[in-house]
């Protein structure tokens, strides 16, 4: 038995990956909740907005890197998030313009706004593979390592080592100060009391002088922030490609469904959930399992509950699970 | 005569192709209290709501100190001095008390903080409950938050749809209580009331409307004496 060797391949396979995939699931499923609690729909081009941010973050870090401008140790893609945010936030408004606005004057119901977006997302999907291509891109420059196996086993002498990538440090920290900023700015800032009140009850803000119209520009910029966060940490940490992006629509509406949509704090704690069940569930257990009991029960096989190739049936079991029993998720009180 | 402060003045109109409203004609002085009552589907609630200007009126006209706002929005009539308490949903309930407050002060760009000490003085147990969400209060709590939303507007007209609906005998005389210190301070009340006898005790004019139509106008207290009005409106 090696209680400690087995702690520390338990961080380093499942802790620390899935508290990194967790937190960019959680800005994403943030950017699903706003946009279901105001616009009062789920917008199926989200996967496909993630990857047009990521997009433009990656073209600008191009960019920048053929300029010769670096803000080394830290990936430069973080000094490319401004300037796709600004870009992601012209062409989400531009299509509430072109598209949304429509619908919603003629007081469309949410179900047509669903297939609308789906719509939307076929579109901005093939706009990015024209752009960028379908192949997979690879933008995460700057230190590799924040603590390297090697490093941590020359430190404390155990077997296992314990890494912390650059990127995963990158996102928790990027992903933090995302959500506190949107929660300071839903709690405290006139603008985003307004838009909780828009949430919470159309009509009355309305009573209340709200401008809608306002509420709505301002809804689409912050989700294009949070698509463009999302989709560079999410593209820093693994890599690049449309398809996968898109794909991540799955988990990211199952942690934001976990959580009940319109919470914002339902569509963090949602975010984890995901992301520790998928990576629970596809994890070989047998190297921590091998560790924990006596030498001679030591498992032949990998302890693998289902191969990696199965991670979506996890978010998708979660989901249905979740509408059985809680279909108002886990913080939404129910209305 | 000079008009009265707020008139809706033969009002005709509808919310589809049938008109609710025929020839309607509802005002409210300044300082005074307006009481509307009637039977279920006379039209009470279509009359306020077309005064606020939340139903398209194909007769009639609304004008508030002298000006035509028939063509405004309720947007921009709540601009122009006139709040509304609709009878239901008229609280964010997942906010706190005291944010259901500002979003009333929303339009206003100057300090808010005296008007909300005035409604805290008004409704005192909003004050102790000012960071409670409002969905959690109890029910004559709530319409205390919805009216000292409506206030936070500094408005000139208050217009009530049903103020008193399900909270307690009780709670019903302390509410209209409030109601008329509000009146008191300047500000017209126009209301909507299915308790009719304890709300004509308190109007200062009273409109009984059936089926869409004004029937008897007359002060609150004229009212409840004329033994027509007693014996079809008020149970004798």
């Amino acid at each position: 038995m090696d209680l400690l060797n087995a702690l520390v391949a338990f961080l380093n396979f499942v802790v620390i990956p899935a508290a990194s995939y967790g937190a960019q699931l959680a800005v994403g499923a943030l950017g699903v909740t706003l946009i279901f609690g105001i616009l009062r729909f789920s917008n199926f081009a989200w996967g496909d907005t993630m990857a047009f941010g990521t997009m433009a973050v990656i073209l600008l870090t191009w960019l920048f890197q053929s300029l010769g401008i670096s803000i080394a140790p830290l990936p430069t893609a973080l000094l490319a998030l401004p300037f796709a945010i600004l870009i992601t936030s012209a062409l989400l408004l531009g299509t509430d313009r072109v598209v949304y606005r429509f619908y919603r004057k003629q007081k469309a119901k949410p179900i047509i706004l669903v297939i609308v977006s789906a719509g939307v997302m076929f579109v901005m999907n093939g706009l990015v593979r024209i752009i960028i291509g379908t192949q997979e891109q690879n933008f995460a420059d700057g230190g590799r390592f924040l603590i390297s196996a090697g490093d941590f086993k020359a430190w404390t002498g155990l077997a296992e080592g314990l890494a912390i990538k650059g990127t995963t440090a990158v996102t928790l920290v990027t992903a933090l100060l995302t959500m506190a900023a949107l929660f300071w700015f839903l709690q405290k800032t006139r603008t985003g009391k307004s838009m909780r009140a828009f949430s919470d009850n159309e009509d009355l803000a309305l009573l209340s002088g709200i401008n809608p119209d306002r509420v709505v520009q301002v809804t689409w910029v912050i989700a294009a922030a949070l698509a463009v966060i999302a989709g560079t940490l999410y593209g820093l940490d693994k890599s690049f490609r449309p398809f996968i992006y898109f794909s991540l629509l799955l988990p990211i509406f199952a942690a934001a469904v976990v959580g009940g949509l319109g919470s914002p704090m339902g569509a963090v704690a949602g975010g984890f959930v995901v992301a520790f069940s998928e990576i629970i569930v596809t994890y070989a257990w047998k190297k921590v399992i091998t560790y924990v009991v006596p030498q001679s029960w030591a498992p032949d096989s990998l302890m693998q509950l289902l191969s990696t190739d199965y991670k979506f049936a996890v978010s998708f079991s979660i989901l249905i699970i979740v509408l059985l029993f809680m279909p108002n998720g886990l913080f939404n009180k129910g209305k | 005569m000079s008009d009265p402060f707020l008139i809706g003045a033969a009002m005709t109109g509808g919310y589809g192709a049938t008109d609710i409203l025929h020839d309607c004609t509802i005002a409210v002085e300044k300082g005074q209290i307006a009481v509307i009552v009637g039977p279920n589907g006379a039209g009470k609630s279509t009359a306020m709501k077309a005064v606020f200007g939340m139903l398209n009126l194909r007769g009639g006209s609304v004008r508030l100190n002298g000006e035509d706002i028939t063509k405004l929005s309720p947007q921009d009539r709540v601009a122009r001095g006139m709040a509304f308490v609709p009878q239901t949903h008229n609280i964010f309930t997942s906010m706190t008390v005291e944010e259901n407050l500002e979003m009333g002060a929303f339009l206003r760009r100057d300090d808010i903080k005296a008007t909300l000490e005035q409604v805290y003085h008004l409704f005192p147990i909003l004050k102790t409950k000012r960071h409670q969400p409002a969905g959690e209060l109890s029910g004559g709590q709530r319409q205390q938050v919805a009216v000292g939303r409506a206030l936070m507007t500094q408005p000139q007209v208050l217009m009530l749809d049903e103020p008193t609906a399900g909270v307690s005998p009780i709670v019903m005389d302390e509410l209209f209580d409030r109601i008329i210190e509000v009146a008191r301070s300047g500000i017209s009340i126009l209301m909507v009331e299915q308790n009719a006898r304890q709300a004509l005790n308190i109007a200062d004019k009273g409109y009984v409307l059936v089926q869409g139509a004004n029937r008897y106008t007359d002060t609150g207290a004229a009212l409840l004496a004329d033994p027509d009005v007693r014996r079809s409106f008020l149970g004798g």
